[in-house]
Parts: C-alpha cells; sequence; structure tokens
C-alpha cells in the first residue's frame, strides 16, 4: 500500500515539484472554491481590467458547486465537478500564480502544458464522494459573487481532503 | 373510474426525490462492495473504499450523496381509468419537486434559459416530465435525479440497419471510451434502440430507472446487455477513471419498433450515484 503524504496549503512550487502522477494526498489548508459561472466572472473582469476577488499567488482552486448546508454543518456536500469545462479560463488563471486546481476528468493538452510551464498541479478528487469530502472541510467564508449561489467564491479551510495527482508539473497525466 | 387528488402525486413525488437524493439503496451498496472485493488495483480499491463510505454518510447523516442532486426527471404512467381531482398534475409534479429541494438542501441546479439568461430558477424546477397512458386503475410515478457530469456524456446516433448489433456494440464502447473518467464511473449504461430519434433518448433515460443489474425480459436483449457489460469493463477505465476491473456496474437495454430505414441508438450515462425511485398509487 502506497503512503499517503500530508500536505499544506497554499502549496509552492517546490513543494509541487515533490508530487508525482498517483500519490494519494491528504490536503490540509486553505483553498478557493470556484466553478463555470466564478471562472466566466473573474475572466472577464480580467479581460475588462479588473483585479481578481482574491490573490490568486500559489493559491489552490477547487472546482465544486457545493449542495446548501442543513441547520449545523459548515456546508453542504461538496463533492467535485468536471474540470474539462474550466479548460478555456485556466491558463490564464495559472499565468497569474494559480498553482493547484481539484476536479475530476481529463484537462486539455494546452491546460497540461501550462500546468507544466507554471509548475502547478492538478489533483482528482472522487467524484460524487461529495459527502465524505466535505466532513474534511472545517471552515467556510464567502468570498464574491454571492448572486451566483452555489458557483459564488468560497475559501474553505480544509483537513485531510482525500485527493489524488493526476497531472504532476512534468506534465505526466494518470488518466493516459 | 377512480379518483387521485393531485397532491398525492405531489407528495409521492417529493419524498422519491429526497429518499433517492440520501439512500442509494442495500442493492447498489451490495454491488459495490463485490466490485471492491473483485478489484486488485489498489488505486480502484481505494476510490471504491471512498464511494462505499460516502454512500454509508449520505444515508446515516441523510444528506445528499452527491453535490450534484440532478435535473428532475419524472416518468409518469397514467392508467385509462383515472380521474385527476385538484392541481393541474405538472404543476403538482413540479410543487414536489420544489420541495423537495428546498426541504431537504438539495441543490438547485437549473437556469431558466439554456443560452442567453442562465438565471437559476432557485428551486430546482421545472422537472423534465414523461407521460404514459396504461391499462388500469393505479399511477406509477418514477423519479431520476440526473446528475449532469454523466449527462454530457451521452450520445445519440441514427444508424443504418445494417450496422447490427456489431455497430451497436462498437458505438456504446465508444460512448463510454470518449467519457473516459469524467462521467463519475463506476458508471450505469442506459441505451434506447429503435423508436425515432427523440423515443431512443427517452427509452435510453427509462433504462436509467431500472433496478441495478436488472436484465432485460428479452433473451437477445438480455444477452446483449451482458457482453456489453464485459467489453465496457474490459476498457480498463476504472472507477474514478484511474484504471481497474469496474468501468460500469450494470448496462440496461430498452428497445421499440423503429422505421424500415433506420436504427435510432442512444447511450445515456449514468454515475455511480445512481438515483432513483418508484412508487404506485
Amino acid at each position: 500500500m502506497k503512503d499517503i503524504k500530508h500536505i499544506t496549503l497554499p502549496l509552492t512550487a517546490d513543494v509541487v515539484r515533490t508530487l508525482h502522477i498517483g500519490d494519494r494526498i491528504l490536503l490540509s489548508g486553505y483553498l478557493f472554491t470556484a466553478r463555470d459561472a466564478a471562472h466566466k466572472r473573474m475572466i472577464e473582469g480580467l479581460d475588462q481590467g479588473r483585479e481578481l476577488p482574491f490573490d490568486i499567488t500559489n493559491q489552490t482552486i477547487f472546482y465544486v458547486g457545493p449542495s446548501p448546508a442543513k441547520p449545523g454543518q459548515i456546508i453542504g456536500s461538496a463533492g467535485p465537478t468536471t474540470s474539462y469545462r474550466m479548460d478555456p479560463y485556466t491558463e490564464q488563471l495559472l499565468e497569474l500564480g494559480l498553482k493547484g486546481m481539484i476536479g475530476k476528468g481529463l484537462r486539455s493538452q494546452s491546460v497540461i502544458d501550462s500546468i507544466k510551464k507554471n509548475t502547478a498541479i492538478y489533483f482528482a478528487a472522487v467524484g460524487g464522494a461529495a459527502a465524505l469530502i466535505a466532513k474534511s472541510i472545517i471552515s467556510k467564508e464567502l468570498i464574491a459573487y454571492e448572486d451566483l449561489g452555489t458557483e459564488a467564491i468560497s475559501k474553505l479551510e480544509v483537513k485531510d481532503f482525500p485527493v489524488i495527482v493526476v497531472i504532476d508539473c512534468l506534465g505526466n497525466c494518470l488518466y493516459d | 373510474m377512480r379518483n387521485i387528488d393531485t397532491i398525492k402525486i405531489k407528495n409521492a413525488v417529493k419524498s422519491l426525490f429526497i429518499q433517492s437524493s440520501y439512500d442509494i439503496g442495500e442493492r447498489m451498496l451490495g454491488i459495490l462492495d463485490k466490485a471492491r472485493e473483485n478489484e486488485e488495483n489498489e488505486t480502484a480499491r481505494y476510490v471504491l473504499d471512498q464511494i462505499i463510505e460516502n454512500d454509508h454518510i449520505a444515508r446515516d447523516d441523510q444528506v445528499p450523496m452527491c453535490q450534484d442532486t440532478g435535473i428532475a426527471v419524472v416518468f409518469l404512467e397514467i392508467g385509462h381509468e383515472i380521474c385527476f381531482v385538484g392541481e393541474p398534475v405538472e404543476e403538482a409534479i413540479n410543487q414536489g419537486v420544489r420541495e423537495a429541494y428546498l426541504e431537504a438542501y438539495l441543490r438547485k441546479s437549473i437556469v431558466s434559459d439554456p443560452l442567453f439568461i442562465r438565471q437559476n430558477t432557485n428551486d430546482n424546477t421545472p422537472a423534465v416530465i414523461h407521460y404514459e397512458f396504461t391499462r388500469g386503475n393505479n399511477i406509477r410515478i418514477t423519479v431520476a435525479a440526473k446528475g449532469f457530469g454523466s449527462e454530457n456524456m451521452s450520445q445519440i446516433r441514427m444508424m443504418k440497419p445494417a450496422d447490427g448489433v456489431a455497430g451497436v456494440k462498437s458505438f456504446v464502447l465508444e460512448c463510454v471510451r470518449k467519457a473516459g473518467s469524467n462521467p463519475c464511473p463506476p458508471i450505469i449504461v442506459g441505451v434506447g434502440i429503435g423508436g425515432s430519434f427523440e423515443k431512443a433518448a427517452i427509452l435510453s433515460k427509462k433504462a436509467l430507472t431500472r433496478e441495478i443489474g436488472e436484465l432485460s425480459v428479452d433473451k437477445s436483449y438480455r444477452e446483449l446487455e451482458m457482453d456489453l457489460l464485459n467489453e465496457v469493463n474490459s476498457l480498463g477505465i476504472g472507477p474514478a477513471g484511474l484504471k481497474g476491473k469496474t468501468t460500469c456496474l450494470a448496462v440496461h437495454i430498452n428497445y421499440f419498433p423503429t422505421h424500415i430505414a433506420g436504427m435510432p441508438v442512444a447511450v445515456n450515462i449514468g454515475c455511480h450515484a445512481y438515483r432513483h425511485a418508484t412508487t404506485k398509487i
């Protein structure tokens, strides 16, 4: 059985270089949520000269639109959504310092090239393991785009969030 | 004639969506456990462990097993001796969906206009409803909460009669291969063969409301379901697309008479969060 690595967020290029495809990781620390509509709005904002709603340097984005929290819950069920829909926006964010992404499914070749160029990393969480993943989320703070509801950008604190490295900073892809 | 107050339909729709979003059911858990035992790949076992644990948490804590609680699909089979009283049937169904998604903390994922506005309707309505009229004095209500990670990987093709069984097989395999890790494997494959363009799609959707692994009553289709299950699993995509023996848990095929000139085939892919439920009124 492969060892499980414990990694703290935010990432650094040095940490990213130690991670390889197939590595099982438990992530702890802070990350940001964003999916389709938030990506579209961030990129449209950049195109119009506005800044991103958070400093993206070394940060990790989790592609998720959680279900609503029940009373007493921090967040509802929160599994990854399919990542390829974010591909058209991803290179620009990587160029601005985005270091990690958590989603599910294959990325385009140009995203893989950009991950390599920017010493970044792409993790897969298990799609449909949303109730399990929610247990590793220990705080949630709304950051931007509240009107987008489940698609708003939130800052999450996670403890031992289970992911697998599927594209590493050398451009290797576990799905191949 | 039998009078049925449509408030009963509303209540049934509501409880079916809540129940199926929280509880995957013993039968599916048994199949996942068996798949876990059968896997030799370490990563595949790790992924299946997470899926099984997730499904237990969802059931025990009464929370959605997946954050994508789907588009609400409803099949209504209405006996010919039924007379509805109360609110119109469609409004009753949508009210059932509305109450389920609002009261049970399910995600509201429907946008009002698909192209221009894309404004969330905030109550997961409208449902996609299919009506069928049957003999008798009962109503059968079947619901499916259909996630879009797998829905997006579905395809339809107008095949030639000459394509035959080999053509159907290669189309299904092509769909699953192209879908890869996107639709949250292990998947369930719903296939609709025959009818017209839209009929094939509806057949494939209805096939995804069948009890997992319940085979076709027709011998030839039953054999095709078993063959396809083996062939799909030979692709080696595996749980979460990270390789392994368990790409698919079941293939369900529904068929219908068709035109002499054609053979429509629809492949509707369902994720492992296989959420459907049926009741009779």
